[in-house]
């Protein structure tokens, strides 16, 4: 099974320039090359303070931009890992495992990724073909050498 | 117990966390100890006592913060107890035993805290004593998954399709051969270092395997060894960063693993690789494998067997559509890899791709001059193998020679003991049959 466990922003990882504290940064470095001398991380990264990002809001037709910073702090990412592990527990020991992130709060919530197999009894003929559209128009090229 | 005992999922997601931490920490405690004990065997026991502990205080106690100290600490007093309390009181238990509590009062649980590296280095000993020659195959394969992957042998048993007391036994024995050959706990170096990896990777290679292309039995733990061989190989190439075989393993699974969702059709029928729905391979998986294929090649390893064959995978991944697969690289790949790993499998792999790089008559000329050469050296490897004529037939079928053809195919029907296999080929059958009558 795969997990994102996912970051929650903090208002110090949503300050302008924000950089993580050195102490932090080594503790955070060691836990991850646990994970990958562990052999369940897939990817993981860091994600810049909101003021740097955008919002894209659909309401019917229309489409409005709205930049960065925004205020529902909790609600924000700061940083993701994708886990491969064999149940929602093992997700749950790993990420225990991670280091406090000094004086401010944070918080890591586990999501499970879906998988094709999740699907596979329930898509309709036009949803597969739906679904094949799209993954036709992933980026192939990066690896097209 | 019914689902609205309040108890029932606490205590069912307990033991699941349980599971959770020994299968992170478990090769480190086995790990640790067996550096102290000196045996494997010895130190798998005494950590599985520590579980045991674990299962009886955690309910109560609840989880400790480092589970992995804990589990340490419990077993090596059970090792300073038995030690001293067993049979055999040689004057070796009793130094282990002296040295252990030492360590316990003077340290206590800084010692796990400050020794990441030799945690580490005790991991990647683990998994070379596991894969020692000096076991067969089998035994090799059994220990790995018990000690590294922490399955247990009910677990492994049932992914083998073997009944769990023969598991149990292959694994006893394992230990009983290691401690009887007085195998170093060591990672070794030089040349010794390079045949032992080629003997883990094997091992892990073998697991892989046997989840990957067994269509029998339970298949959901099937996928799970998959997994874990996959897991294995991440872990191996952090163990061993400057080792490009590891890489290239590593690449050669995720490229296999990530099409495994386009193998099986709806009602589990296999699904060749020039057939795939390719919209269905997992592409962050493809992306992972080719990171890991141009590390082994910077590395310098790009001409090793696993490279070779994770190279020959890419290529089937970077066509976008099966008409577009670069064939006239694929036989080149083939050539390499035969020169240095030669094998009737591969000679048969590469005619095929000749057929599909050349047109069929050169396909069915490597084929025969293959058959011919292997009738020579009076090898009978091909005699007996369902893809030998499988392939003949097809190319057969290619050519336009059609009785022949089905000849061929139904010899490979008769071979065949796979029930998808025989699916297979009795479609193709059908096809030819519908290709004659027209």
């Amino acid at each position: 099974m795969r997990f994102m466990a996912i970051i929650k922003a903090n208002p110090e990882t949503e300050k302008e320039g924000f950089h993580p504290d050195p102490q932090m940064l080594q503790d955070m470095g060691k836990f991850n090359e646990e994970l990958m001398k562990a052999g369940v991380v897939l990817a993981m990264d860091g994600l810049h303070p909101s003021s740097k990002g955008a919002r894209v809001k659909f309401s019917g037709n229309s489409r409005i931009v709205v930049d960065g910073p925004f205020t529902e702090t909790k609600e924000l990412i700061a940083g993701f890992w994708i886990l491969k592990v064999k149940s929602l527990e093992e997700a749950i020991e790993w990420v225990k495992r991670a280091p406090s992130g000094g004086p401010d709060d944070y918080e890591i919530e586990i999501r499970q990724i879906g998988e094709m197999e999740d699907f596979a009894s329930i898509l309709t003929e036009e949803e597969i073909q739906y679904k094949k559209a799209k993954r036709a128009e992933l980026p192939n090229q990066t690896f097209n050498n | 117990m019914s689902a609205t005992d309040p108890h029932h999922v606490p205590h069912q997601a307990l033991h699941r966390t349980i599971e959770a931490v020994w299968r992170i920490e478990s090769a480190r405690v086995i790990a640790g100890l067996t550096r102290l004990t000196h045996d494997v065997g010895l130190a798998e026991d005494l950590a599985q006592e520590a579980l045991l502990a674990a299962l009886e205080t955690w309910p109560q106690s609840g989880v400790p913060d480092n589970p992995g100290a804990w589990l340490m600490t419990a077993a090596k007093r059970r090792a300073i107890d038995s030690l001293r309390r067993g049979s055999m009181l040689v004057q070796k238990h009793e130094e282990i035993a002296r040295e252990l509590e030492w360590q316990q009062e003077r340290l206590g649980d800084a010692l796990e805290h400050s020794l990441d590296q030799v945690i580490d280095d005790d991991v990647l000993r683990l998994i070379f004593t596991a894969c020692h020659p000096v076991l067969a195959m089998e035994g090799r394969i059994a220990l790995t998954l018990r000690l590294i992957g922490g399955l247990t042998t009910a677990e492994i048993a049932r992914a083998f399709l073997v009944p769990e007391k023969t598991l149990g036994q292959r694994v006893s024995r394992a230990k009983k051969t290691l401690s009887e050959a007085h195998v170093p706990f060591e990672t070794p170096s030089g040349d010794e270092l390079r045949s032992r990896v080629e003997s883990v990777l094997m091992v892990v290679y073998l697991i892989f395997n046997e989840g990957y292309t067994a269509t029998s039995g339970d298949e959901w733990m099937r996928a799970a060894l998959s997994e874990e061989a996959l897991r294995l190989g991440r872990m191996l190439a952090q163990l061993l960063p400057g080792e490009s075989e590891v890489h290239a393993l590593v690449a050669l699974m995720e490229l296999q693993a990530s099409r495994s969702t386009a193998r099986r059709g709806k009602n589990g029928e296999a699904i060749l690789l020039m057939d795939q729905d390719r919209s269905l391979w997992d592409h962050a998986q493809i992306q992972r494998g080719m990171t890991a294929l141009e590390h082994a090649q910077r590395l310098g390893g790009g001409a090793k067997p696993y490279a070779l064959q994770a190279a020959i995978a890419a290529c089937h991944m970077r066509a976008r559509i099966a008409e577009e697969t670069d064939w006239d690289r694929i036989v080149l790949l083939y050539d390499a890899l035969l020169q240095i790993n030669p094998s009737p499998i591969v000679a048969l792999n590469r005619a095929v791709a000749v057929g599909m790089a050349q047109g069929p008559a050169s396909g069915l000329d490597a084929l025969d001059a293959l058959d011919a050469a292997a009738t020579l050296a009076g090898d009978s490897a091909l005699a007996g193998y369902h893809l030998f004529p499988s392939v003949r037939g097809d190319l057969l079928m290619k050519l336009g020679r059609l009785s022949e053809a089905r000849e061929e195919i139904q010899r490979a029907i008769a071979m065949t003991k796979n029930l998808r296999e025989q699916e297979l080929l009795a479609n193709r059958l059908k096809q030819l049959e519908k290709a004659a009558s027209v």
